[in-house]
């Protein structure tokens, strides 16, 4: 099993009454929530603990791109991934990912996620999401109904530039470059692992069977739900004749771990309560523009699109919903041990992303949460797929001779070397 | 009123509701689409031959998939044209109908008699920024579009009873359909740049709004006038955005008046 300690990176402060006074904590939230000199602080604190996770022995940690929101801090995931890849030598940096159908011109994503995968050494994840429409097309302007068109080109151009060994004319719908040309490229080999985060369509099943790419599954509704979604999709693997390597998918899990479960109540039900009521309070129609999703999902989910299932569910939760639905995995690390394995099996996934920080944790919860978690928890779930120990198609394979920081003191010692006497 | 099918030179399957006789009109729908019932183009039949296709994506229409961007649309519309043998019809748009029948009287300026916008997209004010209509709950909807909200809602529905699960299924992908449809040209803004492009425009034209309209509001009426400076306006009371189907006699006299 791999490891990713994953961080959202939620706007702590949103008003005790923000679901009342606001429609939405996507798209039109108002800017004056947001506290520049406090959002100082916060980068901070969420930067710190991600680089703490690699040094607890996360195999990943994880970032990605949300725009105009409170849910989630990193327009810029590649900014996020930048300061990592200084800070850390080991872990890999999985930027799940960039919403490739929104830039203008894409060879900027080929080039940036390059540049992360050369200054880290080779240990960039590049994540290719469509992008929720929030992001996509409330927020980027994208048209719904051409969305999932311009992306596929988005995603042809930077495999292409990726690929190209030398200079090359692009004539696209949506991109024409007469000289596409990659500086720099990046140093894993064809390219770096490419995870698809999706939902349940089997257009993106067969996408990422089609090119061997790893399939994200990144719900905040817990196991129980994902199992018929990852049924669906090892049923497509089988179909395709493709092995049934675990490493193929992932899941996104929120994750508390306390000495008791008594104690994860008590520790982390309010920030998780926080998540569900705040984070994720969206104005339904940001959520589901026509177009959006092709006619033919629209028709498949249409009632569960109607009644607004999601909406509803948010409604009035408890700590004892979120827990017996397994939204959120918590309590002593034998409880999450278990619960975790049952979840890793059943959904038969190689690749877990950790939600240990979630709404408005505070630090030390978030660290001891995740101490717990490397030291008592994962050790006993890291040989589930004995099996599939040595696939390490879906991973990172960085340089054995990169740079690392605990090796390096940019100070006075090194500034007369190499100089002319 | 009869429908029949067609298809265009470029193989869009094309279905268009047909009546009466006289000189052409051309009746180019909102993004809402033709209604359960359209009684404002009976009014017209009675001295014209109505024509009133449905765009791809509405209704039996087919083909959304070979239409992109504005000058898809503007072609396909002349496709349509040609498709019924018409020779220089009057076109008569109504919001997006109406940007996408300027667009066709720009682009082929001497091939239409009169036109006649209603209550038109297409052009964009910063003062009076349009509501996001691919950003709405069910129920603003005909509060924007209608002056009698209650009214508009029993219309836009035709009638159907979306208690019944399985109808409210069938309106909800329909609508997801034609909009989706709709946002190739009308979102994230509905503005194509067509205002750089009306001075290639010839056909006599009249703009007529809703005095009540709620989406595109009056403002923009004077936008059109002052782009177009030979058109004539003219406001219609007790109306909001869906003009023919709030005040159908009075907009169907007020066309007929200007066609002649």
């Amino acid at each position: 099993m791999k490891f990713t300690w994953f961080n959202l990176m939620p706007w702590p402060y949103l008003p005790d009454d923000f679901r009342e006074k606001h429609r939405s904590v996507w798209v039109d939230i108002p800017n004056t929530l947001y506290d520049p000199r406090r959002g100082h602080h916060v980068y901070h604190t969420y930067l710190d603990q991600l680089e703490y996770a690699e040094s607890l022995g996360f195999d990943g940690i994880g970032c990605n791109e949300h725009h105009q929101n409170g849910y989630g801090l990193m327009p810029s995931p590649n900014l996020i991934a930048a300061t990592l890849s200084r800070r850390t030598s080991r872990a890999a940096l999985c930027v799940i990912g960039n919403s490739i159908a929104g830039y203008n011109p894409p060879i900027r994503v080929a080039e940036e996620f390059a540049m992360l995968d050369v200054i880290s050494g080779g240990r960039l994840v590049a994540g290719f999401p469509v992008g929720t429409s929030m992001d996509t097309n409330f927020c980027y302007g994208q048209i719904p109904a051409l969305t999932r068109d311009k992306y596929r080109e988005a995603h042809d151009m930077i495999m292409q530039a990726w690929a190209g060994e030398e200079p090359f004319a692009f004539d696209g719908k949506y991109n024409q470059l007469r000289w596409v040309n990659c500086w720099p490229k990046p140093i894993q080999k064809p390219h770096p692992p490419i995870y698809i985060p999706g939902g349940g369509s089997i257009e993106t099943w067969d996408f990422c069977l089609d090119h061997d790419y790893n399939y994200s599954y990144l719900s905040f509704f817990g196991y129980l739900r994902g199992k018929s979604l990852l049924d669906g999709y090892w049923e497509r693997v089988a179909k395709r004749g493709k092995d049934e390597s675990p490493y193929r998918a992932a899941f996104a899990q929120i994750i508390c771990v306390a000495d008791t479960d008594a104690e994860a109540e008590a520790l982390y039900a309010e920030h998780c309560l926080y998540f569900f009521n705040r984070c994720l309070h969206i104005f339904p129609p940001f959520a589901d523009p026509p177009g959006y999703r092709t006619m033919a999902t629209v028709k498949y989910g249409a009632l569960s699109q109607l009644t607004q299932s999601r909406q509803k569910i948010l409604e009035n939760l408890t700590w004892k919903q979120l827990v017996d639905e397994r939204f959120v995995i918590a309590g002593s690390p034998e409880t999450v041990r278990q619960q975790l394995e049952e979840c890793i099996k059943g959904l038969r996934i190689g690749h877990l992303f950790c939600l240990m920080h979630n709404g408005n944790m505070p630090d030390w919860k978030t660290r001891h949460s995740s101490k717990l978690f490397a030291e008592k928890v994962m050790p006993r779930l890291r040989d589930l797929w004995p099996e599939w120990k040595h696939d390490e198609r879906w991973w990172i394979h960085p340089m054995d001779e990169r740079i690392r920081p605990e090796e390096r003191r940019p100070g006075a010692e090194k500034a007369r070397e190499g100089w002319p006497s | 009123m009869k429908w029949r099918t067609l298809e265009t030179k470029k193989g869009i399957r094309c279905r268009v509701l047909e009546a009466g006789s006289g000189a052409p009109v051309v009746f180019l729908h909102s993004a809402g689409g033709l209604l359960a019932d359209n009684p404002f183009l009976d009014d017209l039949a009675r001295r014209y031959h109505v024509f009133a296709p449905e765009w791809p994506g509405y209704g039996d229409s087919t083909g959304e998939d070979l239409l992109e961007d504005m000058l898809d649309f503007t072609l396909h519309g002349w496709d349509v044209v040609d498709a019924l043998g018409l020779s220089r019809p009057h076109l008569v748009g109504h919001s997006m109908g109406g940007m996408i029948a300027a667009e066709m009287a720009c682009l082929a300026p001497r091939d239409l008699g009169k036109l006649v916008l209603v209550g038109a997209a297409g052009l964009w004010l910063d003062d009076h920024p349009i509501p996001d209509i691919f950003a709405l709950l069910p129920f603003e909807l005909a509060e924007l579009l209608f002056v009698d909200a209650q009214k508009g809602q029993a219309l836009l529905t035709g009638g159907a009873d979306l208690s019944d699960l399985e109808a409210l299924k069938d309106f909800y992908v329909a609508s997801q359909r034609r909009l989706a449809m709709a946002g190739k040209i009308l979102f994230p803004v509905p503005n194509r740049r067509l205002s750089k492009r009306l001075y290639r425009l010839t056909a006599p034209t009249l703009i007529l709004w809703g005095a009540a309209d709620r989406l595109i509001v009056p403002a923009y009426a004077a936008r059109w006038k002052a782009l177009i400076p030979s058109a004539r306006v003219e406001l219609i009371e007790g109306a909001g955005h869906m003009l023919p189907y709030e005040q159908p006699e009075a907009f169907a006299s007020a066309v007929g008046a200007f066609l002649g």
